[in-house]
């Protein structure tokens, strides 16, 4: 019986900072300034510049994720064909940008990138024509794989650690080339850490307002950005719930992708 | 495979990993670099200096945040250890239907996006009239540290047996000092490395207190943001230098110290 009331002191921090929040915001979301019910806020997401910050953002988001599953995909075969133990330094350096400061590796780029920065520093020393990079869609990509990367990387990795040296030989044994066997044994087995470090890029990509805010200017308005202005800049918290509802039907869509393909946790990164 | 074939798909692959490790560490070198600059240009070598770490450490903004930083993510994280360790005993006694309930509540925080949390937070705050400054920064670090601690003892106590605590109890000890003598040695590399993580995850966050902090009150996060919004300055690479090694010293002792003693 005691042991129940153990679960007391959680239960009220889960009901006060997790439930009542929530609930707050689809409150905020569904109601005007007069607390009056209303799905104005939500619907404001068909206004053209709304449309226009989502649309931008489930895009370059989406790239993002490619790009890094692209890059991961290769790095974590190599790692685990070459025997590495899972707590070894090579593993840990490929791993360990990641417990940087986030903003500190943003501004890093930001060095790089800037119109008098780093890389325009060594085109001109070469006599080449500098070139515009900072405030475009691309940097913006490009400071979402470097951020981001290590997460798709992690639960690969983990995962196929896990598949056995006898299932890729048996494989071999059968007369499967090196495609078929990348086909038909590697990616079905690593599935479910494929879809884990998809979620676990694309839902941070999607909802980022620090790496437009910081590689895009100000010209470049993501979703985030939008919610973001909403609340800090104090106009409209009622329009920025309204957003983050929209917001979070992506993010339950990706956990329902999560949970279908990943049930037993395998894909998971800690 | 050829001898040759062999050797040039080696070959490849390392290229690879230096491709990519290249990537990964280009900007963090560049930083480094340009922090022992004296020269403010980014592209000119103006000689070696260590002026910028004066400036950083003269600096009460910079020493002010550090400090908020870390005793908020000691506090934060100790406090998560708590509640997460007794919230774990309490579900690990729970019925299937209300511990799946409890558990699909826990995971909210860690799925759900930074902004939404933060938001979320920010609006409660208001909503429950605590003013927003180190106590709703505080707050809302244990709130997300807490799936951490709870995902990384959960596992552990799953494994330990119920006899010997029962043993223990029929012994003649109380259910506090069982726990303490005969469960909890068993689940304390979960608890420390779920303290570890939430220790981190506090040091690392920037959105959720970027919304929950208020005016007046900033931690590293925070202050680089406001300062990179206004320009950086080379001082801020010389706290990026700071963070990394000390991020790598830690990451280090963290992750290779203990394992060697398990080996022997």
């Amino acid at each position: 019986m005691s042991k129940k009331l153990l679960a007391g002191p959680y239960l009220v921090w889960m009901v006060g900072f997790i439930i009542i929040p929530l609930a707050l915001i689809v409150y905020y979301g569904l109601t005007d300034r007069n607390g009056i019910f209303t799905i104005a806020n939500v619907a404001s997401v068909a206004e053209p510049e709304h449309v226009k910050a989502l649309w931008l953002s489930l895009l370059l988001s989406l790239v993002s994720t490619v790009v890094c599953l692209i890059l991961a995909y290769p790095l974590a075969m190599i790692l685990r064909n070459r025997g590495i133990g899972r707590g070894s330094f090579i593993v840990f350096i490929f791993i360990l940008p990641m417990w940087m400061n986030f903003l500190l590796r943003t501004m890093a780029w930001q060095t790089l990138l800037e119109k008098n920065g780093v890389i325009n520093g060594i085109l001109s020393l070469l006599h080449l024509p500098n070139q515009n990079l900072i405030n475009t869609a691309g940097a913006i990509i490009l400071g979402m794989v470097y951020n981001f990367l290590p997460f798709m990387v992690l639960p690969i990795y983990n995962v196929l650690c896990k598949i056995d040296d006898d299932t890729i030989n048996a494989a071999r044994d059968l007369g499967a080339n090196p495609v078929q066997t990348l086909l038909r044994i590697w990616f079905p087995l690593s599935v479910p850490g494929v879809i884990s470090g998809i979620t676990m890029v694309f839902v941070p990509a999607l909802t980022t307002f620090v790496i437009s805010n910081l590689l895009g200017g100000s010209k470049i308005l993501l979703i985030g950005n939008v919610i973001e202005q909403e609340f800090t800049r104090g106009s409209n918290w009622h329009l920025g719930s309204g957003l983050s509802l929209v917001l979070m039907i992506f993010i339950l869509i990706s956990m329902a992708v999560i949970a279908k393909y990943d049930k037993n946790g395998e894909g998971s990164a800690f | 495979m050829s001898r040759l074939q062999r050797f040039l798909k080696r070959t490849w692959q390392d290229f690879y990993l230096v491709l990519i490790l290249i990537f990964l560490y280009a900007p963090i070198a560049t930083m480094i670099v340009l922090s022992f600059n004296s020269s403010k240009s980014r592209t000119q070598w103006g000689g070696f200096t260590l002026r910028w770490y004066m400036d950083m450490f003269s600096s009460r903004n910079i020493i002010a945040a550090l400090h908020n930083t870390l005793l908020i993510a000691l506090l934060s994280a100790l406090i998560a250890t708590v509640i997460g360790v007794t919230a774990c005993i309490a579900i690990n006694s729970m019925k299937s239907v209300p511990r799946a309930f409890v558990m699909g509540i826990t995971n909210i925080p860690m799925l759900n996006a930074d902004i939404v949390t933060g938001i979320s937070l920010m609006l409660a705050f208001i909503a429950f009239g605590i003013s927003l400054g180190f106590q709703t920064i505080l707050i809302s670090h244990i709130t997300f540290n807490i799936p951490y601690v709870i995902l990384s003892v959960m596992p552990k106590l799953k494994q330990t047996s119920r006899s010997t605590y029962e043993a223990a109890m029929d012994l003649g000890a109380g259910p506090v000092y069982a726990f303490f003598k005969v469960v909890f040695p068993d689940i304390l590399p979960g608890v420390l490395s779920g303290f570890l993580l939430a220790f981190t995850m506090s040091l690392d966050d920037f959105i959720i207190t970027h919304f929950t902090k208020g005016a007046g009150i900033n931690t590293l996060s925070t202050l680089i943001y406001s300062e990179v919004r206004r320009g950086i300055r080379p001082s801020m690479y010389a706290l990026s230098t700071v963070i990394f090694l000390a991020v790598l010293v830690l990451l280090i002792v963290t992750n290779f110290v203990p394992r060697r003693k398990e080996e022997k």
